[in-house]
């Protein structure tokens, strides 16, 4: 599988997704600068968290407006499979790929903390290395994951089956209390219509060595390779 | 122009328009004495234009120029075969092997964290991430140790809502780390908080970069942020005492900007993988003077600054503005020479302002110019020698009395005493406040917040560990400031220990009280000895740190906090051990004497409202033995489970490893220990630990074998603390009184 992570500026896990594929890969892959609308071909485009332009309008708004962003919308109507994580969630949501909004927490403040996810299907690129229904711990980092929307989007992604991860209870319940920040029905990552793109707001790829947050992230990146290489 | 310096040099400077002429209240408006501004007199032959005196004010700031505390700061142990660099520069250096560098320090941004907090804060991360960054170090993590006020004083509350959400805001959006600290409450901080920031950085050892200018007609550079009028006299603000005034001050705190941090880091790490770069340093406190100053200064050489070409922020800006502003996110240059367009086309990759705005000369003065006319030009040599450099007197704290074990009551009720110390401000949780920094990005934490005495960073592409923390018992220090020095040195050095590390070199950061109080300036000195003979005895050399004094409100002191940050390596990481207590069926050790010293303990002032006596004594020849034994059963992956003893006692501990990895256990008194038993689970002697371990028999026979007191507590298992004979207590009380009081107290109202 070849990978291409976007780096914009105030970028900051990057560096961690470029592991995370390199640790299930074994090749690094290839950087791609916000200024570049031509970077090479690839058969997955990883949009990375961290505060692109410093996030100083509304997360993920200017970073949506740049030139590599046209690109990636280009080749993901191509069919081109993007995972957007945490800032890239909101990059990809700002640019029309995703549909809903990520909102400010609902206490208002950052929360860096690990969190249970239920995996709501198999049945898609990003998460066939898991069985439905699933709880899998990976962390959250963000101040604005804040799922939201309206009751129809909300309706034709539930029946679509366009639902990725709801954050849970360490039991699977999905209630309140593994709700880390408010998000609409603890909705933690969802697809387009196609299943190619995958936006979430927490983090597989600080979670992929035992040592260092457990490796419940690890099987979504392998997932990817199996289905792309 | 600037290729004409040495013509310019023989003019005197002009008086720019509307320039006020200097007289004594503007010469004490700038921190000077009287006596100190007779030797800027002498120094310069004439009077000093008005940002020549700001010059001055800011060098010999006691900020900048360490003038009360030089000649003690001189007793510390700075060297060890491992140090690199120790203190003088932006950061000190260890060797950590393998090719690598540990480049770290700790650094206060107290007083702006009290009229500003959520910026003071911010911008006193963005400080220290620049100091370690500048040296060519990538950083890897950050540390904050907090001291608030009373939490029922009226701007408490207000004050950690802002410093946490400062620190977290620069923090986070640097993609650094944030894995360490402490925060503890004391009403002597009321109107003077601490925020003391410590970052520690990678680099390889031989890509170091330091701040010595060379090389006479090498261009100076400037690169990062445009300069505005924030924190004009900042370094000054920083070196006097606060009063009911110091509101009226908010205009000299910077204003923070992360996201340009974060591509300042970028693209200097970019620009040091070059060849170009000849010296490096940040625009801390005093700004371009500071820097400016410091480069030539250490290279020998002299300077000239092309005022007009600084990049801008405002218009209308003068001279004395230019050279005082301490805005933010800010880098001097010394380039090789013909590198500027390769240096220029990465700072305009990043979308960042680059400047050649000088360049070196060999005359040892400072010359500024302003649109071709000179404004400035100050020898540099004697602002350096002649400083001032104050022995102020002091008078050591005497050793207050012991206070017998008996003289302090035993609890009433074991059960309320405990849920009691552990919802205490010092003790509860303080997982509201690192929940709210990034601990996790970079994907190297091994040990998170309160999981281990010390964070444990895995260093990138190995196997290697950093362990980090920072330390200080304010109370002890405040009692008897040797011991209190001694203690948190000790105490650092046990935290790297107790996750299997070898403590390797400590940054201190001395936060004081006026230095002009012989008491106080005695509570420096104390303490500076008591540390001094730790970092000695422990082979834990200072490399690195920073004094904050006049850490007073309306003439009343802080409690002394010298703030001890501390880092040691483990070459496997995979032998380090947590705090957490997971799996039941194991022996819970004791190791160490425990004698039950109550004195200045978390009981007493907590269960009994007393803060008295002597604090605990620190034996480190006994605190280095029980160390290196602890540290070999690590290595031996006998240990389970360790956990330091410190506030709060034996059984504060027990309750902490308990709850933090959800296993209860069943323990009591040794039989035979005539210790009374308040004093043997809430004293707090030093040089313990506890230990948690499959194979506690051979544990306790090496100990014997190496002179070191272990003896088996009882075993883990259940879901309840058991102290045989005393109380029994559900692990999920415990957790809930520990972990409500934070959250509690940050969302009530009033």
């Amino acid at each position: 599988m070849k990978a291409a992570v976007l780096v914009f500026p105030g970028s900051n896990r990057e560096g961690d997704v470029a592991q995370a594929i390199e640790l299930v890969t074994g090749r690094k892959p290839q950087m791609v600068w916000h200024g570049d609308g031509d970077f090479e071909k690839t058969d997955l485009i990883v949009v990375p968290g961290g505060f692109s332009y410093g996030d100083y309008l509304r997360c993920g708004a200017m970073a949506a407006q740049s030139p590599v962003m046209a690109e990636v919308k280009k080749r993901a109507a191509q069919g081109v499979p993007v995972l957007a994580i945490c800032n890239g969630f909101q990059i990809v949501t700002e640019a029309g790929l995703l549909p809903g909004t990520l909102m400010r927490n609902a206490h208002l403040k950052f929360v860096c903390s690990d969190v249970h996810l239920k995996v709501e299907t198999s049945q898609s690129l990003f998460t066939n290395r898991y069985q439905a229904g699933q709880v899998i711990r990976v962390p959250v980092a963000h101040a604005e994951g804040n799922y939201f929307a309206d009751d129809d989007t909300l309706k034709r992604l539930e029946d679509r089956g366009q639902i990725a991860f709801r954050y849970c209870a360490a039991d699977g319940t999905v209630d309140g209390t593994g709700n880390p920040n408010g998000s609409i029905r603890n909705i933690a990552g969802v697809f387009n219509e196609t299943k190619t793109v995958m936006g979430l707001m927490p983090h597989p790829e600080n979670a992929v060595e035992p040592m260092f947050g457990g490796c419940d992230g690890k099987a979504l990146f392998e997932g990817l390779v199996e289905a792309l290489t | 122009m600037s290729g004409n310096g040495v013509s310019l040099e023989k003019n005197p400077p002009v008086k720019l328009p509307n320039e006020p002429t200097i007289t004594p209240q503007i010469v004490a408006e700038h921190g000077l004495s009287p006596e100190e501004y007779q030797r800027v007199l002498a120094i310069m032959g004439r009077t000093p234009t008005m940002v020549e005196l700001g010059i001055f004010s800011a060098m010999w700031s006691e900020h900048c120029s360490y003038k009360s505390s030089k000649v003690w700061l001189k007793k510390l142990p700075t060297k060890a075969p491992w140090v690199i660099q120790g203190p003088g520069e932006n950061a000190g250096v260890i060797d950590i092997g393998d090719g690598q560098a540990a480049i770290f320090k700790m650094e206060s941004h107290n007083h702006p964290s009290y009229i500003e907090p959520y910026q003071g804060a911010a911008t006193g991360v963005g400080g220290i991430l620049r100091d370690v960054f500048t040296m060519g170090a990538r950083p890897v993590a950050n540390l904050n140790a907090l001291r608030f006020g009373d939490p029922k004083h009226p701007k408490t509350r207000h004050l950690v809502s802002g410093v946490v959400a400062g620190i977290g805001g620069y923090g986070n959006c640097m993609g650094i780390p944030t894995v360490g600290g402490e925060t503890n409450f004391h009403a002597a901080y009321n109107g003077n908080i601490l925020v003391n920031a410590m970052t520690v950085g990678i680099a390889p050892t031989d890509r170091i970069f330091y701040a010595a200018a060379a090389g006479v007609g090498n261009p100076l550079v400037y690169v990062g942020s445009k300069t505005g009028r924030d924190g004009i006299h900042g370094a000054t603000m920083a070196s006097t005492e606060f009063n009911e005034d110091s509101e009226e001050k908010r205009p000299t705190v910077q204003v923070g900007d992360p996201f340009v941090e974060k591509l300042l880091l970028e693209a200097c790490l970019e620009l040091m993988a070059t060849d170009a770069i000849v010296a490096i340093q940040d625009m801390g406190a005093a700004g371009l003077t500071s820097s400016s100053f410091e480069m030539a200064a250490k290279g020998g050489l002299g300077v000239i600054v092309e005022l007009d070409k600084v990049p801008m922020r405002e218009t209308g800006m003068n001279p004395y503005e230019l050279m005082l502003s301490e805005s933010q996110e800010r880098m001097l240059i010394v380039l090789k020479p013909g590198r500027e367009e390769l240096a220029r086309r990465i700072f305009e990759k990043w979308e960042l302002d680059f400047a050649v705005i000088g360049h070196l000369t060999d005359t040892e003065r400072m010359v500024l110019s302003w649109h071709g006319d000179i404004v400035g030009n100050i020898p540099i040599p004697p602002l350096v020698t002649e400083a001032p450099v104050y022995e102020r007197p002091w008078t050591l704290t005497p050793l207050p009395a012991v206070l017998e074990a008996a003289k302090v009551p035993a609890p009433k009720d074991w059960r309320a005493s405990l849920l009691a110390l552990m919802s205490c401000p010092d003790l509860a949780s303080k997982a509201w406040i690192w929940h709210q920094y990034d601990h996790l990005i970079m994907g190297n934490t091994a040990i998170r917040p309160q999981d281990g005495d010390a964070a444990l960073v895995r260093v990138n592409g190995g196997h290697k560990g950093l362990a980090m923390t920072s330390d200080c018992t304010p109370r002890y220090v405040q009692a008897h400031p040797e011991t209190g020095g001694r203690q948190a040195v000790a105490e650092a050095w046990r935290n790297i220990t107790a996750v299997g590390a070898k403590p390797l070199a400590v940054t201190d950061n001395m936060n004081f009280g006026n230095p002009q109080k012989p008491e106080i300036m005695g509570q420096f000195a104390g303490a500076i000895m008591g540390m001094a003979e730790a970092c000695k005895v422990l082979d834990f050399p200072v490399v690195s740190g920073n004094v904050s004094l006049y850490n007073e409100t309306e003439g009343r002191p802080i409690l002394p906090t010298p703030t001890i940050g501390a880092v040691g390596v483990i070459d496997d990481i995979a032998k380090a051990v947590g705090s957490r207590l997971i799996q039941a069926g194991l022996g819970i050790v004791l190791i160490g004497e425990t004698a039950g010293w109550l004195g200045q303990s978390l009981y007493l002032r907590e269960a009994c409202g007393r803060e008295e006596g002597a604090p605990p004594p620190v034996d480190l020849a006994v605190e280095r033995r029980n160390g290196d034994f602890v540290r070999s059963q690590i290595a031996m992956d006998r240990i389970e489970a360790c956990h330091d003893i410190s506030d709060g006692g034996l059984l504060v501990a027990l309750a902490e490893m308990a709850i933090a990895g959800g296993t209860g256990m069943e323990i009591g008194q040794p039989p035979g220990n005539a210790v009374p038993s308040h004093a043997f689970f809430y004293g707090e002697d030093q040089g313990r630990y506890v230990i948690a371990s499959g194979s506690a028999d051979d544990i306790i026979e090496a100990a014997k074998a190496a002179g070191v007191p272990a003896v088996l507590l009882g075993y883990s298992g259940g879901a309840s603390l058991v102290v045989k004979g005393l109380l029994s207590l559900p692990l999920s009380d415990i957790k809930a009184a520990h972990e409500a009081w934070l959250p509690g107290y940050m969302s009530a109202t009033e």
